[in-house]
């Protein structure tokens, strides 16, 4: 029992690559199979995340030394409360998505299965690692893989929008080792816990490097979160891609404040620059807002309401209070969760309007899918009755939690989030300033939903309704069903949400339990 | 010597940054090869410039940690080469669909128009 939950940290990441690796060898007609594999092993990385979390609440940090080589001479997966969530948050994704997928979408290209599991091996890895440059390869191989779901179902635009987002991508990858670099040179060292150790005892002529790498390392990151002015990438990526990869990508931006909350927090204690976060997540809200209200598609429209969440995150970690970072974890959560149903809607609801299944058909056929004759039935599918009043439901709960009203947590994130902001007594002027944003940013969030929705849901149209499967409409509901728990779960989410804060603002734990075997 | 590797890899990151720059995706996809170039150049001399020395420690007792260049960096710097590689490689095959998909070469899938 012992040598199970012992290596139970590195299973989320050998899990999928195992898994991946598998998939490799089957033939792409053997579908039913490629499913099954790729569904069992996210049900382990569910598992695994789970048992993960719930061991989390009782030691700072499980640490799996790699090779049995102790701390600061191997590499170290560290599975704290931060990470756990995280996974739970990936897996849950990849679940959601790849069912949505089941339907059509995986067999509009080669590989999708395989490639899924990549992606979610160099996120889980991401969240787990203990080691800088292990950051870097693992960040490398969640980017491989997503380029290639990008990419996936091919078409002019994909292929457009995927050359922009490589190549900005690859930029910043050689900035996140330029910055891995400086500050190896400089301290001697690459784990983040002995990092967190030796960056205060750095002599003063060299403080200068440490404090240019951490800010070459930080663009890195910011680029992945999509902070203005480094996130104009985001919102045309996101609509081109396939609606199942689009929903996993939701978190992929959310890597990059996961790497800025860890490692500033760690490094730095929150203190060196504080300010430049806070003020370019409120640029973020104020360019994805205007974004969002100048948004002709729905596609545009969430990649602009994933820049705004991406910005309220930065700006509340900005603010650099534990309590305002509970809140910003919760609200992460939530954003994360309706995003990612949102993109899996826009590809249901699109559908009652310009039939996308076209364009797919075109896709299935340059990929020489052709067997579609086997399996009629699939197809088809059964129209699920009153599917316009389910999806409309499904596009109002989106509404509601992209503009943070309630009963659904995008109102608990806010309003957790401004309580944190306004509790020192003389109010700083710049929470003013963030919670005038934040509202006009749900404001604005509600007047661009619901321009979409009227003119989707209630304008006259004499399209027949999308067919839309139940396999297809499950996840959607369940993403938003998740939201909703999180809603009625509010208290126990908001209290391992502050513990997780409250530890990443007081790191010794973290530290102790990597450094000493 | 630390002056003719900075001066070299200022020089490759300088024509890098400014071929990423340019509108056609084969200069992009050069400058970003010319880029990581430098970038590999810079991992592998945090660990300074020393000729003649093995990253290698032997067995002999006693060893002199200051005789031996770091290995680090050397191990690091493997890894890095071959990621650029593959991505680059990735980089190439994109490129040519966008160019077979779009009837153009310029990074935006169309020409500017005069």
């Amino acid at each position: 029992m012992s040598l199970w939950t012992e290596h139970l940290v590195i299973a989320p990441v050998v899990v999928p690559l195992a898994a991946g690796a598998l998939l490799l060898l089957y033939d792409e007609r053997r579908r039913k199979l490629k499913a099954a594999i790729g569904l069992a092993s996210l049900a382990v990385q569910l598992g695994a995340a789970v048992a993960l979390l719930a061991r989390a609440t009782t030691i700072p940090a499980q640490v799996y030394a790699l090779g049995d080589w102790p701390a600061p001479f191997g590499i170290v997966l560290v599975a704290d409360r931060l990470s756990a969530m995280m996974l739970l948050l990936a897996a849950v994704l990849g679940i959601a998505a790849l069912v949505f997928s089941l339907a059509r979408w995986h067999r509009a290209g080669p590989r999708f299965h395989s490639l899924v599991q990549f992606l979610l091996m160099g996120l889980n890895g991401a969240f787990l690692t203990g080691d800088l440059f292990n950051l870097f390869v693992f960040f490398e191989l969640m980017l491989v893989a997503s380029y290639a779901l990008a990419l996936h179902g091919s078409g002019t635009a994909r292929v457009r929008e995927s050359l922009h987002y490589i190549v900005i991508n690859l930029t910043a990858s050689l900035f996140f080792l330029i910055g891995a670099a400086l500050l190896y040179g400089v301290t001697g060292t690459l784990n983040m816990a002995d990092l967190a150790m030796r960056i205060p005892q750095v002599p003063a002529e060299d403080r200068v490097l440490v404090e240019v790498g951490a800010a070459i390392l930080a663009i890195a990151f910011l680029v992945k979160a999509a902070m203005w002015p480094l996130g104009f990438w985001l919102p045309s990526t996101y609509a081109a891609a396939a609606a199942p990869a689009a929903a996993m990508f939701s978190i992929l931006s959310k890597v990059g404040v996961y790497a800025v909350l860890r490692l500033w927090l760690l490094l730095f204690g929150g203190a060196a620059g504080a300010e430049l976060l806070l003020y370019g997540g409120m640029a973020t809200i104020a360019y994805g807002v205007s974004g969002m209200l100048a948004a002709q598609t729905l596609g545009r429209l969430a990649g602009f309401n994933l820049i705004v969440s991406s910005g309220t995150l930065l700006a509340a970690i900005g603010a650099g209070q534990a309590a305002a970072t509970g809140a910003a974890l919760y609200y992460l959560l939530v954003s994360t969760l309706g995003s990612a149903a949102f993109f899996l809607l826009i590809e249901l609801v699109e559908r009652a309007r310009t039939p996308g299944a076209d364009v797919l058909a075109v896709t299935a056929a340059a990929f020489g899918v052709g067997d579609e004759e086997t399996e009629p039935e699939e197809e088809t599918g059964v129209a699920i009755p009153a599917t316009m009043a389910l999806l409309g439901l499904s596009f109002a709960c989106c509404a509601l939690l992209a503009a943070g009203l309630p009963p659904l947590p995008g109102f608990l994130a806010k309003f957790a989030l401004l309580a944190a902001l306004l509790a020192p007594d003389p109010v700083p002027g710049v929470a003013w300033a963030l919670l005038v944003l934040l509202t006009l940013s749900g404001l604005a969030a509600v007047v661009a939903m619901g321009r979409s929705g009227v003119r989707i849901f209630w304008g006259t149209t004499t399209s027949p309704p999308p067919r839309v499967r139940l396999i297809e409409m499950a996840p959607v509901a369940a993403l938003l069903a998740l939201c909703l728990a999180l809603t009625v779960a509010a208290g126990p989410a908001m209290n391992y949400l502050n513990d997780t804060a409250r530890a990443l603002y007081a790191p010794g734990g973290y530290i102790e339990s990597v450094l000493t075997p | 010597m630390e002056l003719i590797v900075a001066l070299g890899i200022g020089v490759l990151a300088g024509c890098g940054v400014w071929l990423v720059l340019r509108p056609r995706t084969f200069q992009v996809v050069i400058g970003l090869s010319l880029f990581s170039y430098a970038v590999n150049l810079l991992i592998f001399i945090m660990g300074w410039v020393r000729g003649g020395r093995a990253p290698i420690v032997g067995t002999s007792a006693p060893v002199d940690v200051a005789s031996f260049t770091d290995p680090l960096p050397q191990a690091l710097v493997l890894t890095a080469i071959v990621i650029s590689f593959a991505t680059t490689a990735l980089l190439l095959v994109v490129l040519l669909a966008a160019r077979g998909l779009t009837g153009t070469d310029h990074v935006d899938g169309r020409e500017p128009e005069e």
